[in-house]
């Protein structure tokens, strides 16, 4: 889903953000969301995830650049009067009230009557299968009852837009796996606009309609999940989503759609020139371990292949993970299913690799 | 709870990362087998805990004796009360018969004179005439005078058995007469100084009850006070007065143990004597004996325990009629305890009034900025008690920096300057700004947990500002005013130094009372009373506070 400019719900225009007036924590940040639309923001430690939610929510403003909200801007908005539903990582449930209470809370301060008020409470926790829960208090509840009290919480008075920052961050996987599940099915369901901040790019792929890649304060790539996997636009996209092979090397020709990269150790390999344009440029290309073949047969026929040295060879299930040394790279990873025809390789074997020339990518250096 | 991925959360490089991971490795420990668990780990624990009591044990030693001990000592003496039982033996017991209705018996005052005597050569009736003093104003001067004419009483009856018999005036004619055998005779002859104590022999005890026993405390008496032997001593008036009460009583008729001829040619001469009765001795001396109120109190207060105190202390005494109230002009300390609690409530909602904003400020600031703050909240601690307290009368006075500033700006005419000290208004003052501080630190030290997530969250959910901090954060932050509230309380209500210096006749609290009692009027007994109901005050308020608010909820830091 993507949204061009005029029919986007919240657009980040231009915005910059400084704390100290030395160092730009957000830089030159464009971003139109669409409505109903679910985007992830995804990037390390530090690199602004969390201050570009709070400039939304109206907890901190930009330095420069414009924030609309369907439309309008909401730069002089004080946050309670946004509307935007907000799911804090540690859940921010107030601990002196009750489950009920809580979920009161957003209603009564928008004087919204007692049966009415009721009715509602009722509904969202239903919603979150915690209707049993609403005379606890929240140090009565587990990590995962929280964190959907919290869900519960943001919704209950049906803002339009969602803001969650890092709301799985402290729980283990399998329950990690269970919510995700459940808020993306929430969020599609009540047709809300969700931006959801993460440090997991299994969580951000498996979620979102698009992730934006943030990286020391800019988006480096903004797709589909799909698409960020397959086609990053970057070496810091490539590495960052999902395990990926990098070998350093030199353009060496170029061929319309294709081009033909020189390694350290001077054999050759096909690649899609991405963010190369120029014989001579150095340039890093990127392969993932799964896209890599070993069988002769399945070659591309007269693409190049490079000779290859096991290292290693892990059992996993599933997969197997073979490490190899190629071209002076000695950590060049393959993943082979575990099928009834797939050969286990042993190590010091020497064997013969390549890869169709659209998987591999020459990016920056 | 902690938002660890706000912004203001920052405070290294990687700020939400190390906090994700110490809160995933935080759940409750729970054995499998929990008992087991526990007492090994008790086991465990007993070396340490034994190291620790070992650190403390001086510290321990050093309060038990300088503090601890003291206070239980002082406790006692509220309700101690043996000075009169002590003092008066003979006539606490003689007033158990006593009908309050009317002056006592000869044989109470016959008593009376006997321990009188012996207390007045013991110089301890003044001691007792001042404790009896609190109770009923004039004992002190009427003990006095009659400690001067006691040795008096009797006196016509010792002429009057030396005129029958020369013997009589003889030392050693009663010395004979009252003691055991082989105390007179280790005692007879030349002897240096007091001698062995004096023993009574049982013949006499048996013949002359009164007498004997008159006689021991005389010879014990000068034993003991002038190191002088009952062999060389004449004695008191009063152990005449009792011989004569014994004989004319009719004991002694079958007695016939050493100087029997002497008491055989008493018994007929006795009946012809005359002299005024005990009472009519002591009615000679001082009118005041007839007195029924002095009676009253010697034996209201004749038991060894006492809660004459703790009736004073408010505002009650004990009467023969039972318990009343003072009279009116005496009745103070109710006024001062209620005065005391009504100002520490000021001085405690005062302080959280101001301390609540900074306390506020110092858990909101940057860090640099708020350990200034903190270093000026803390000032005052480094600065002595009477230096600010003293600066505070400076400032208030009426030709003070203060009303000097006001009579400068117009609001106020030169001639109605304010009475800013030396009433509770300047006690009020001084306190707050002096106990200040030990609002403002468990505040701060509560205010400082509050993330600023819950605010934030609460905005969000649509709350204004004023909401979000009413119902969010407030809540969260009364653990904190608790804390305060208890400490500035307490603190406030024993206060000593800041109202006896700022508080003049109308600000002055209990303490200064008992002070008063301890080292001027030296009435440790009242002293005591009124600090015990100052300690029972707290217990009783630290009890309804742990009901109503709960002492879970207090948070020092
Ligand atoms: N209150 C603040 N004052 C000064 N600098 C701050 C403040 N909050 C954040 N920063 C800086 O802004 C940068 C981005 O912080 P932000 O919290 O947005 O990162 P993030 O992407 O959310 O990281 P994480 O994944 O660890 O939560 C950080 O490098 C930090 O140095
Ligand atoms: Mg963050």
């Amino acid at each position: 889903m993507t949204s061009d400019q005029t029919d986007a719900f919240v657009a980040f225009d231009r915005v910059q953000k400084s704390y100290d007036g030395e160092v730009l924590v957000v830089k030159d940040l464009n971003l139109h969301i669409g409505r109903g639309e679910f985007l992830t923001m995804l990037g390390p430690s530090g690199s602004g995830k969390t201050t570009c939610l709070m400039m939304l929510a109206g907890f901190e403003t930009a330095t420069h650049g414009e924030i609309t909200l369907d439309g309008k801007p909401i730069n002089n908005i004080p946050p309670h009067k946004r509307g935007i539903g907000m799911v804090f990582q540690n859940y921010a449930l107030f601990p002196h009230m009750t489950v009920g209470e809580n979920l009161s809370f957003p209603l009564e301060v928008r004087k919204i009557g007692k049966s009415e008020r009721e009715g509602k409470i009722k509904r969202a926790l239903d919603m979150v299968q915690m209707g049993d829960f609403i005379n606890r208090r929240p140090a009565q509840l587990s990590g995962g009852q929280q964190q959907r009290i919290a869900l519960a919480r943001a919704l209950v008075f049906e803002p339009e837009l969602v803001l969650m920052d890092e709301p799985l961050g402290a729980l283990d996987k399998q329950l990690r796996e269970t919510l995700q599940f459940e808020i993306t099915n929430l969020a599609h369901e009540l047709g809300i606009t969700t931006v959801y901040v993460t440090h997991d790019q299994t969580e951000a792929l498996t979620m979102s309609d698009r992730v934006a890649v943030f990286d020391d304060g800019r988006i480096q790539q903004l797709a589909a999940p799909d698409t960020l996997y397959e086609e990053p636009q970057n070496s810091f996209v490539a590495q960052f989503i999902g395990e990926n092979n990098t070998l350093q090397g030199t353009v060496s020709k170029m061929n319309g759609d294709m081009c033909e990269v020189t390694l350290a150790d001077g054999s050759l390999i096909d690649a899609v020139p991405v963010n190369v344009s120029a014989v001579g440029e150095k340039t890093q290309v990127s392969i993932r371990p799964e896209r890599v073949e070993m069988d002769p047969n399945r070659l591309t026929p007269g693409a190049h292949t490079l000779k290859a040295e096991v290292k290693e060879f892990v059992y996993m299930g599933d997969i197997y993970r073979t490490r190899l040394s190629v071209a002076g790279v000695d950590d060049f990873i393959i993943k082979t299913r575990n099928a009834p025809d797939q050969r286990r390789l042993t190590p010091g074997e020497q064997i013969e690799i390549g890869w169709r020339p659209q998987d591999c990518r020459a990016l920056d250096a | 709870m902690s938002d660890a991925t706000g912004p203001d959360q920052f405070t290294g490089a990687t700020p939400d990362n190390a906090i994700r991971n110490a809160e995933r490795s935080d759940g409750p420990m729970l054995a499998a087998d929990g008992r087991p668990l526990k007492r090994s780990l008790a086991r465990a624990l007993r070396a340490q805990k034994m190291r620790a009591l070992m650190l403390i044990a001086p510290l321990l030693v050093f309060i038990l004796v300088t503090f601890i001990a003291p206070i239980v000592d002082m406790l006692f003496r509220s309700v101690e009360n043996q000075i009169v039982s002590e003092t008066l033996p003979r006539t606490v017991v003689a007033l158990e018969e006593w009908d309050p209705s009317d002056v006592p018996d000869n044989a109470t005052f016959a008593a009376l004179a006997y321990d009188f005597m012996a207390a007045a050569e013991r110089r301890e009736h003044t001691r007792l005439g001042s404790r009896l003093n609190y109770e009923t104003t004039g004992i002190s001067s009427l003990f006095r005078q009659t400690g001067r004419s006691v040795d008096d009483v009797g006196e016509e009856y010792a002429e009057q058995f030396i005129a029958l018999n020369a013997a009589w005036e003889e030392p050693e004619t009663w010395a004979t007469l009252m003691g055991a055998a082989s105390w007179v005779e280790e005692n007879s002859g030349e002897v240096e100084g007091a001698g062995t104590l004096f023993q009574l022999s049982p013949t006499a005890r048996d013949a002359f009850p009164e007498a004997a026993d008159a006689y021991r405390s005389f010879a014990r008496t000068i034993q003991s006070e002038d190191d002088d032997s009952p062999m060389a001593e004449e004695p008191w008036n009063t152990v005449y007065l009792a011989l004569y009460r014994d004989l004319s009583a009719g004991y002694a008729t079958e007695y016939d143990g050493p100087m029997a001829e002497l008491i055989a040619e008493a018994i007929p001469a006795v009946a012809d004597f005359e002299g005024m009765t005990p009472r009519e001795a002591f009615e000679a001396i001082d009118e005041e004996w007839m007195n029924l109120q002095i009676w009253g109190t010697i034996e209201a207060f004749s038991d060894p325990f006492t809660a004459g105190y703790f009736l004073t202390s408010v505002d009650l005494q004990l009467t023969p009629q039972g318990v009343e109230q003072q009279p009116e002009e005496q009745r103070i300390y109710r006024l001062l305890f209620w005065r005391t609690l009504f100002m520490s409530g000021v001085i405690t909602i005062s302080c959280i009034l101001l301390a609540y904003p900074i306390a506020y400020l110092l858990s909101n600031l940057p860090t640099r900025s708020s350990n200034l703050l903190l270093i000026l909240v803390l000032l005052p601690f480094w600065t002595s008690l009477l230096v600010r307290t003293s600066a505070w009368k400076v400032l208030l006075q009426q030709q003070g920096v203060i009303n000097d500033i006001l009579v400068w700006i117009g609001l106020v005419a030169d001639d109605a300057r304010l009475a800013l000290i030396n009433n509770q208004l300047g006690t009020i003052i001084a306190m707050t700004h002096i106990l200040l501080p030990f609002m403002i630190l468990p505040m701060f030290s509560v205010m400082k947990t509050i993330p600023p997530s819950y605010v934030r969250a609460a905005k969000s959910l649509g709350a204004t500002n004023w909401t979000a901090f009413w119902r969010v954060y407030f809540p969260q932050s009364i653990p904190g005013i608790g804390a305060g509230c208890i400490l500035v309380f307490i603190l406030a209500i024993g206060y000593y130094i800041t109202p006896e210096l700022v508080g003049g006749r109308t600000g002055t609290f209990i303490s200064n009372r008992i002070a008063f009692h301890i080292s001027s009027s030296l009435n440790w007994g009242l002293a005591a009373a009124l600090g015990s109901i100052l300690l029972a005050v707290v217990l009783i308020l630290y009890w309804l506070y742990d009901r109503i608010v709960g002492i879970d909820n207090v948070k020092l830091g």
